[in-house]
């Protein structure tokens, strides 16, 4: 499903990413970790095309297309969600309204009919109660005023309304208390794990992975995956931290 | 407010005016709202003429008469809305508005509200969004007389550039000549977030969509709560596709 070879990228003129390659089959779940200003972040702006995220070297290939060559508009109707880090808040705008124009402009480049306000309406309601979210949440404007967990289980209301093949979460679960993660969690599972999707996991810690249950996890350490492994990779890392697992 | 003579630079009112395309219109046409003892009255306008377009408004309002004027100033030329409030004892007087200019264009929105007598509230918000090599003006005076106590004025200016090369004139002023009164203007010139407008990307909507979602709450203040709002709304709606 995506292919990254040997990527490498600046953010304001620095090196970040320095020929990172990973490889994401359907139906998987990959988990990255590493410590603070790895680059784990950056790797995700770069798949979602953020302006200012220049790629120096390598390439991606999004179910057999050239991702790099996108517009962040054409990488999500192609099927890639990015879950941000910190959710940005868009005041003045109605999540409902925003959502219903974002999946309709996808499903028009994608030349499917576009959902009319009841339909849209069905599904955000049906997404909300996976994520344990009042729909009067919905009603108001992105992000604005919500609290660090409520924005992380918004961004899962999205996803479930938007569909994607493929998610890319970075640190959905930070900000999130016991309840909430495994909220999140579930929902997750419930959205994306499906033979033909699969999840890239950003996070610095086990307790989401007891979650998701991740097939493969790789450490990444400045701007490289320097580690790869199965679900008890985690575990390894959590007891003995990034250095010695890295050396 | 209306004059004989055409103005000129000088004249403070005019000082960022397209003289030449006032002068084809000039002399405007006087237009006088005059309201009652308690009466209530509300206009929408809507400016959105092929060539060029100036309105000089005069409103008088009697004792505890309201007064609600909403204005979109999206002429494609030349566009000018020119009002001048007196607020009588106790009047209340609403103005919201917003001025979308592209190209070259000037749009202006002058007023001047006189707060003659204790105890008139007048609130006026207003929305520039301007692109290309357009201006946008506001120029807002209000002037509080002596003895006219009590009284609350408020101007809420904010003008988005959507490109470097716009220019935004914003100009609050307030004259007071008179004890215990509350003024207040906030007056800003800014862009649109470049994260916000990655993050409505990030999930389908083409740059221009997420543009117009993020100007359509950024004008938004200037109609709510006008009986005519949902008109309003389109208008700018359609004004705003064709900047984007
Ligand atoms: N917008 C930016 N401008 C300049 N440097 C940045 C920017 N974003 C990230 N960086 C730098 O890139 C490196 C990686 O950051 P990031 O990807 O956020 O790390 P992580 O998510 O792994 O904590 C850090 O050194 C950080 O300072
Ligand atoms: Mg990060």
């Amino acid at each position: 499903m995506l292919k990254i070879d040997n990527l490498a990228n600046e953010v304001a003129g620095k090196p970040i990413l320095k020929g990172l390659s990973l490889t994401i089959n359907a139906g998987e779940i990959h988990a990255i970790m590493g410590p603070n200003g790895a680059g784990k972040s950056t790797l995700a702006y770069t798949l979602g095309g953020r302006p200012g995220y220049e790629v120096t070297g390598g390439s991606v290939d999004f179910e057999g297309a050239d991702l790099l060559a996108m517009e962040p508009h054409e990488r999500a109707a192609a099927g890639l969600f990015l879950g941000f880090q910190y959710p940005v808040e868009i005041p003045g705008v109605s999540n409902v309204q925003f959502l219903r124009e974002a999946l309709n402009a996808q499903r028009k480049s994608r030349g499917e009919a576009p959902l009319s306000g009841g339909e849209f309406l069905k599904l955000a309601k049906e997404k909300a109660g996976l994520l344990r979210m009042d729909m009067e949440m919905l009603k108001r404007p992105v992000n604005v005023g919500f609290s660090g967990g409520e924005k992380k289980r918004a961004e899962m209301v999205q996803m479930g309304i938007l569909d994607p093949r493929l998610a890319i979460l970075d640190e959905t679960d930070s900000g999130l208390d016991i309840d909430a993660l495994r909220i999140c969690g579930e929902g997750i599972n419930a959205i994306m794990r499906k033979p033909d999707k699969a999840v890239l996991l950003i996070t610095h810690y086990q307790r989401l992975l007891d979650y998701v249950k991740p097939d493969f996890v790789h450490v990444l350490v400045g701007g490289r995956i320097v580690r790869s492994g199965g679900a008890e990779l985690a575990l390894e890392l959590e007891e003995n931290g990034y250095e010695a697992v890295a050396a | 407010m209306t004059v004989a003579t055409l103005p000129t630079r000088r004249d403070e009112a005019y000082r960022y005016a397209d003289l030449a395309a006032l002068e084809a219109l000039w002399p405007l046409p006087a237009e006088r709202i005059v309201l009652g003892v308690g009466e209530e009255g509300a206009k929408a306008i809507v400016v959105d003429a092929a060539g060029p377009q100036a309105r000089d408004i005069e409103i008088v309002l009697g004792e505890g008469a309201s007064y609600d004027l909403r204005v979109l100033n999206a002429a494609r030329a030349y566009g000018r809305v020119a009002v001048r409030v007196t607020l009588g004892k106790g009047a209340n007087f609403h103005f919201g508005a917003a001025q979308l200019a592209g190209g070259d264009q000037t749009l202006e929105i002058v007023t001047e509200v006189v707060h003659a007598e204790p105890d008139a509230t007048s609130h006026q918000v207003v929305r520039s969004v301007l692109a290309g090599h357009s201006t946008g003006t506001y120029l807002g005076r209000v002037v509080v007389d002596r003895g006219a106590i009590g009284t609350d004025g408020e101007q809420s200016i904010r003008a988005m550039l959507l490109d470097r090369t716009a220019t935004a004139n914003a100009r609050p002023e307030l004259e007071i000549y008179a004890d215990d009164v509350k003024c207040a203007h906030g007056c800003a010139v800014g862009e649109l977030s470049a994260e916000g407008l990655f993050y409505l990307q990030s999930r389908g909507l083409p740059p221009a969509e997420a543009k117009k979602l993020m100007l359509q709450a950024f004008i938004a203040e200037a109609f709510v709560g006008a009986a005519e709002e949902e008109r309003l709304t389109q208008a700018a709606i359609a004004a705003l596709e064709g900047l984007l």
